[in-house]
């Protein structure tokens, strides 16, 4: 059946056969290079028309349904509607700041598309502290959105970025602990050692009580740290402003979108790997046959369902909540998600250390 | 409370307050001047009146008349209170202090028909803009642009 | 004359020192028409809010002084256009009381069911706007579907869906739709089905409970010297139901309760609403399958004349009590007309509700008090 490891390995045996080692070396970047940028692009293109489709279905109606067939081509035309727009840089705003800001948040994203395993044995980088880089590269995407609010010399931008700001800064922890607790579980940071531990069935199943609580605050709180409604009040359109991003129009507008939905689809990537077992397939226990039946179907699609099915979860959320305040969103926070997340910690810590999980 | 418990009750502060009953409620006529210590009474008497429920004004051509639709919840009925202004300087007591209603259809009467109402916490102009002259409710309004005359 | 400029306070100071002094409006997507609001912030908090009016001001009392009583009946159909059957009725009834015309049953059954209909379309798209401005986008939809099944069935009988011109001195302008009868009841039971729908998506939600619990209260004494009517009043306690307190046309012959909640917050007036609706599917329910035959309009003269003397109706519109009171000399057209708007004396509560909490919860109450501009301003 298919499988991506083949087509790695064919590539890397065709070209140790035809070029000298840096020539290979680089040559390989190249490849990795046009491949990532391809992946955001077409990975934007799908999310966003999915939202459209998943909102229109939700509220009884059909979504774009004229540009290709079941509009397809929807998000291509935003994308041309979106570069040929004129790109204004308000008055006084700092150019330097203004321009750089969405690529902070882009650069954001691609750096983080490196750890994550899409297949088995296809990763770009399996580095020894994959979660750890996760959790850190993450957090600087706060940068860009104070950067973006700043520069735009304008106090409700500047507003909405320091609620987005907080928002973010207080959801990483709780994001951060329920990663701990699957970590304290498989003992490693390393990716692969993860995805291969997850071979006798998720952690979700196998980490019971702790892995459930933690998958719930996980949700939780990647939703809010990719500002998602319910609690997207700082891009609320019947506040009082757009948020951070209110002077951005054309290119500089569609790039912050995109990084919105990359980094939707990175932050369930990372769900997927940690808690539903990456490209792993659905394994019981050690029963052979049922095993070895899951395994004719492709890692890639694996992952992949197992991702879109945490974006297609949240995208729900976005379509069925109201909007929460911003005092009530911190207060969710920080008096009910930490010391939740605290404790479940204490308890996985707990049953890793006397082996009464699966 | 009846037409007659009510004519006495007012008789009783106002003794120069007429009545007219053809209408569907009891009419009380008065003095602009005497409105406040009325309404008081209206307000706080056995009579309850709560709810100020229509606030306006009537351009008669030689002079202008308030009218002012009280109802009361308890008891279930409603009067009518008018006041006739003078038509160069209409000038009455205002009675934002006790109903608060009063505050937006003062203003409102106030641009339309140019009645100044003393003591009012905020007079100025509600619906028009503030560079609007005259008063439109005026039947001796001309607005040789905007109105055409058949 | 008294120059007016002498009296217009100084409106050029708005704020003190560490103030914020913002507008909302008149162009934003929760404003529900061109309300321009100038609001006084301190940090996040709400100092003041002072409502500017004026942008869809018609002039339509001076307008209707040369109108004639058939003519201006229709002008308040512009007024609150989401109520529009309602106010036609409560100018017609003005007439009819003023003219002692007989009206006949038939048209008296159907004005109260379209009245009802227009109650709970009102309610609908006040439910799809609030939910909307709250951040959940879905119930706008469902509350649609429900709003184009009553829009069908009045384009079909009336010929128009928003601004229905039908109800005229007498009765009704022509016969309603054959299919009248069926469409209305195939209305009642997908409204039936689709209400736990929204008890399940809004009402139980507990993150919409939190924002509207609590929020923008208005005491009864309050509601009432502010002159609040409508569900506006009704949530803070006070009763005050035109057509339980004073019954027009036949609904004294009907069974309906009045709703009324004691808590006075956002969330006590989107119950009350919520509720307003069953109870209007309950009076149509009872009068739908007992229209009698009959002619559909009584005996008018061509060119009405009211008498000489003063008149005042009213009638319970989807936002409170709407008030026409005519001063007539005895001509065609009227001396005076003058119409008690809803709108304008519960949006004078606004400040006072508002005022001292933050600007999230402004959203909650503005889209509770249900404002239509044009209602507001005429």
């Amino acid at each position: 059946m298919f499988s991506l490891e083949g087509l790695t390995a064919m590539i890397q045996n065709w070209l140790a056969a035809n070029f000298n080692p840096t020539m290979v070396l680089v040559l390989q970047c190249v490849i990795v290079i046009l491949l990532a940028i391809t992946l955001f692009a077409v990975l934007g293109l799908v999310l966003v028309l999915m939202e459209r489709k998943v909102a229109a279905h939700i509220q009884i109606r059909l979504g774009p349904n004229r540009v290709g067939p079941g509009g397809m081509f929807q998000t291509v035309a935003d994308t041309l509607k979106l570069i040929m727009k004129e790109g204004l840089t308000p008055d006084k705003a700092d150019k330097l700041l203004f321009n750089l800001a969405p690529f902070v948040v882009m650069m954001v994203g691609m750096l983080l598309l490196a750890p994550i395993a899409f297949a088995k044995n296809f990763q770009i980088w399996d580095l020894n502290i994959g979660v750890l880089y996760i959790s850190s590269i993450s957090s600087l995407s706060v940068i860009g959105i104070l950067m973006a609010g700043w520069a735009s010399n304008n106090k409700y931008s500047l507003l909405g970025a320091m609620r987005s700001g907080a928002q973010i800064v207080s959801y990483e922890l709780s994001a951060g602990f329920a990663v701990l607790s699957i970590i304290v579980f498989t003992g490693s940071l390393q990716i692969t050692d993860i995805i291969n531990s997850q071979e006798n069935g998720w952690w979700l199943f196998k980490g019971h009580i702790p892995a459930i609580i933690s998958f719930v605050i996980f949700i939780i709180a990647v939703t809010a740290e990719t500002n998602r409604a319910p609690f997207d009040l700082a891009e609320a359109e019947s506040e009082l402003t757009a948020g951070f991003h209110t002077e951005y129009s054309g290119m500089r507008f569609a790039l912050f979108f995109l990084a919105e939905y990359i980094n939707i689809f990175i932050v369930c990537a990372i769900g997927a790997t940690l808690f539903l077992g990456g490209w792993m397939p659905l394994h019981i226990g050690h029963w052979g046959g049922f095993n070895h039946l899951m395994d004719y179907i492709p890692s890639s699609v694996w992952f992949m369902g197992k991702t879109f099915f945490l974006i297609f979860l949240i995208m729900w959320f976005r379509w069925t909540f109201p909007r929460l305040r911003v005092d009530q969103l911190l207060d969710l926070e920080w008096k009910y998600l930490l010391p939740i997340s605290l404790f479940n910690l204490l308890l996985a810590t707990v049953i890793a250390i006397y082996g009464w999980h699966f | 409370m009846t037409n007659e418990a009510i004519k006495e009750f007012i008789t009783a502060i106002l003794p120069t307050a007429s009545f007219d009953e053809t209408g569907e409620w009891l009419n009380i006529q008065i003095e602009s001047t005497q409105l406040l210590t009325l309404a008081k009474a209206l307000r706080e008497g056995e009579t309850n009146m709560n709810y100020l429920f229509c606030l306006t004004c009537v351009d008669w051509k030689t002079h202008l008349t308030m009218v002012y639709h009280f109802s009361s919840i308890q008891h279930r009925n409603s009067i009518v209170v008018k006041a006739n202004l003078d038509r160069n300087q209409p000038s009455i007591e205002t009675l934002s202090f006790i109903w608060r209603t009063a505050e937006f259809h003062e203003r409102e009467v106030f641009e339309m028909f140019g009645v100044q109402f003393e003591n009012h916490p905020d007079l100025r102009k509600l619906i028009l803009e503030d560079e609007f002259k005259g008063f439109p409710l005026r039947k001796d309004f001309e607005d040789p642009i905007n109105m055409i005359k058949l | 004359m008294i120059q007016e400029t002498e009296i217009i306070k100084d409106t050029t100071h708005l704020g003190d020192e560490g103030e914020m002094v913002i507008n909302m409006g008149p162009q934003h997507p929760a404003t529900h028409g061109v309300l321009h609001l100038v609001v006084t912030l301190n940090g996040e908090t709400i100092k003041k809010i002072e409502p500017h009016l004026g942008y869809i001001h018609r002039s339509i009392e001076k307008m209707c002084e040369s109108l004639t009583y058939r003519q201006f009946i229709y002008v308040t159909s512009r007024m609150d256009y989401l109520s529009s059957h309602i106010n036609n009725l409560g100018c017609a009834l003005l007439i009819e009381k003023g003219m002692q015309i007989e009206v006949p049953e038939r048209a008296k059954y159907v004005r109260v069911i379209l009245s009802e209909l227009t109650r709970i379309a009102s309610h609908e798209l006040w439910l799809g706007a609030m939910a909307m401005d709250l951040g959940a986008f879905t119930p706008f939809f469902y509350a649609f579907r429900e709003r184009e099944m009553i829009t069908d069935i009045m384009e079909d009988t009336c010929g128009a869906r928003l601004t229905m011109n039908y109800i005229v001195p007498g009765g009704l302008m022509y016969d309603i739709h054959p299919d009248f009868q069926k469409k209305v009841k195939a209305f009642i039971a997908q409204f039936k089905s689709k209400v736990t729908e929204y008890e399940d998506l809004v009402t139980n939600n507990i993150i919409f409970q939190s924002r509207t619990k609590g929020v923008g209260i208005l005491s009864a004494e309050d509601a009432i010297s502010y002159g609040c009517t409508g569900p506006v009043a009704r949530a803070s306690g006070v009763s005050c139901d035109i057509r339980k307190l004073f019954p027009y046309e036949v609904y004294d012959k009907v069974e309906f309760d009045e709703v009324i909640e004691t808590a006075g917050d956002s969330f006590a007036r989107y119950i009350v609403r919520v509720k307003e609706m069953n109870q209007s599917i309950r009076i149509i329910e009872q009068l739908i399958d007992n229209i009698p035959e009959g002619e559909f309009v009584g005996k008018t003269k061509n060119v009405l004349k009211l008498p000489k003397g003063e008149f005042y109706t009213r009638v319970e519109t989807a936002r409170g009590e709407f008030g026409v009171y005519i001063v007539s000399e005895g001509g065609t057209t009227p001396h005076r007309i003058k119409f008690r708007s809803p709108g304008f004396s519960n949006l004078s509560a606004l400040n006072h509700m508002a005022a001292g909490s933050k600007i999230g919860d402004l959203m909650a109450t503005m889209g509770t008090l249900d404002l239509v501009i044009p209602d507001i301003d005429r």
